[in-house]
């Protein structure tokens, strides 16, 4: 069978970015969901928040081109802009436990169908904690953006989480390269396939059951 | 006499620190952050047995070097040195290079204790404010649990987690006073602000020392009270001598270079 295409990392960001809401607060980790800060949809006003201490910063600069003091936690420059502000780290991880961040965009290896989430350690190897569990324990609403399989084809969004967890129940959304995917009380629900997939190809490569949405449909990005 | 907290030189800074201390070390993940010249001057002076508090395990100077950072120690100095025994770490290791303490920590050479971000800082900030410890519902349920004692309070598991002590503080800032007062600049105030006060000795590596008077006091991030030494970083130091770009490209992984890869490729803004 010929590979089916799947998103790339930056329309997965767009996709990511078109459920910030007008005010929010927002998260974003390493990798693909930082990238969302380039995607927010138009006529939005978002505020990024980042744990190395500032709030309502602009977007992420070209290398070379920012200040070397104002990074986002990734190390990236980013542009200021009015409104912003500045505050140490005691400050910044208070608004993420304390359920002040609106919505945490974050990377997983694996995600449950209970909404568990792993993002910190493989089983061969522990990486970083950081403020990973902060924010899946005190962010209001928590997104993971990832590949919906490992590239040994091995499921990520899975029964129960084999490596080792970051926080129990606390995903509230997946958005992968294949598939939307909501986390409720009543187990996983497909929202979006990719443009060329089907709910039932999704399954197959999903080890929970999904249910499918009566109103599951193909993803827009717009 | 006047109070007087500025000392001559990096080297008289970090005079008394001793072998098997414990030492906080300010930072983020930029060397933006980092008292980079009191960690040169730590490394000189050759301790060891270090029990270090930080951030991050260190990613080394080059990474910041190519960047554009004018000093560009961070704590791997420390790791790469060999002077630390034990070291309490959010973030001990990086997608981004492999670094000396993750070299360190397989070699079984140092013992590390991995703490989620938040409660590290607010085990920081715990020490600096005479709080013996806490409950946190963060890492419940996950291995940060293990051994910790545990609480139910408004319906969900809660961790106690102690106060985090130390001898003493090395933090970077922007500005001082011979007070001890400090701005920071930006996104650079960190762990730093936490840390000034919580160690026995907190030692300032500052951008630029300026009059008493000079710092706004509605503006004074951290008050002197916490802060016992100030030294002032070179104003013409040269650049730190950056090593090729090419060489220290085949030292970074394969999610360090898709990292770059997606800075780089990032589209430009509309109009």
């Amino acid at each position: 069978m010929a590979e089916k295409e799947k998103l790339d990392r930056q329309t997965m960001a767009l996709r990511v970015a078109k459920e910030f809401q007008d005010g929010d607060v927002v998260n974003l980790g390493l990798g693909i969901p930082v990238l969302a800060s380039n995607f927010v949809p138009a006529g939005r006003e978002v505020m990024f928040h980042t744990e190395n201490g500032a709030l309502g910063f602009g977007e992420i600069t070209l290398p070379g081109e920012g200040d070397l003091d104002l990074t986002n936690a990734s190390g990236q420059t980013v542009h200021p802009q009015p409104g912003m502000s500045f505050f140490g780290q005691a400050e910044s991880l208070a608004m993420m436990r304390g359920g002040h961040i609106d919505v945490s965009v974050v990377g997983a290896f694996q995600v449950s169908e209970k909404g568990d989430l792993a993002n910190w350690a493989t089983p061969e190897k522990q990486l970083t904690i950081g403020g990973a569990m902060d924010l899946a324990e005190g962010a209001k609403r928590l997104i993971v953006a990832m590949n919906h399989i490992t590239k040994e084809s091995h499921c990520r969004v899975v029964k129960e989480c084999t490596y080792p967890l970051t926080a129990l129940e606390c995903v509230d959304l997946i958005v992968t390269d294949i598939a939307v995917i909501e986390v409720t009380n009543q187990g996983l629900v497909l929202k979006e396939v990719a443009p060329g997939w089907s709910p039932e190809e999704v399954q197959s490569l999903t080890e929970p059951v999904l249910t499918i949405d009566t109103n599951c449909q193909e993803m827009t990005l717009m | 006499m006047p109070i007087n907290k500025i000392v001559g030189s990096f080297d008289e800074a970090v005079a008394d620190i001793f072998d098997g201390a414990t030492v906080m070390v300010g930072g983020f993940a930029t060397a933006a952050s980092c008292p980079s010249l009191l960690l040169e001057a730590l490394a000189r002076k050759g301790v060891k047995n270090l029990t270090t508090i930080s951030n991050i395990g260190g990613f080394g100077p080059d990474i910041w070097a190519i960047q554009g950072y004018k000093f560009t120690e961070d704590i791997d100095i420390l790791m790469r040195s060999g002077l630390v025994k034990k070291a309490v770490v959010s973030a001990p290791s990086s997608i981004m290079l492999e670094n000396s303490l993750e070299r360190q920590i397989r070699a079984g050479e140092v013992e590390v204790e991995k703490v989620p971000l938040g409660t590290l800082t607010e085990r920081i900030r715990s020490a600096k404010a005479g709080v013996g410890a806490f409950y946190v519902p963060v890492g419940a349920g996950t291995m940060v649990q293990e051994g910790k004692e545990t609480r139910i309070i408004d319906g969900r598991v809660h961790l106690l987690e102690y106060a985090i002590k130390a001898d003493f503080a090395l933090i970077k800032a922007h500005k001082a006073d011979r007070w001890g007062n400090l701005v920071y600049r930006k996104a650079t105030r960190t762990v730093n602000e936490t840390m000034a006060g919580a160690a026995k000795v907190t030692i300032a590596e500052v951008d630029e020392i300026v009059e008493l008077g000079e710092l706004d006091p509605e503006t004074i991030v951290t008050p002197g009270v916490y802060v016992d030494r100030v030294i002032n970083r070179p104003r013409n130091a040269a650049k730190s001598n950056a090593q090729g770009e090419k060489e220290i490209d085949s030292r970074f992984t394969e999610s360090h270079q898709k990292f770059m890869e997606t800075w780089k490729g990032r589209p430009k803004k509309a109009g």
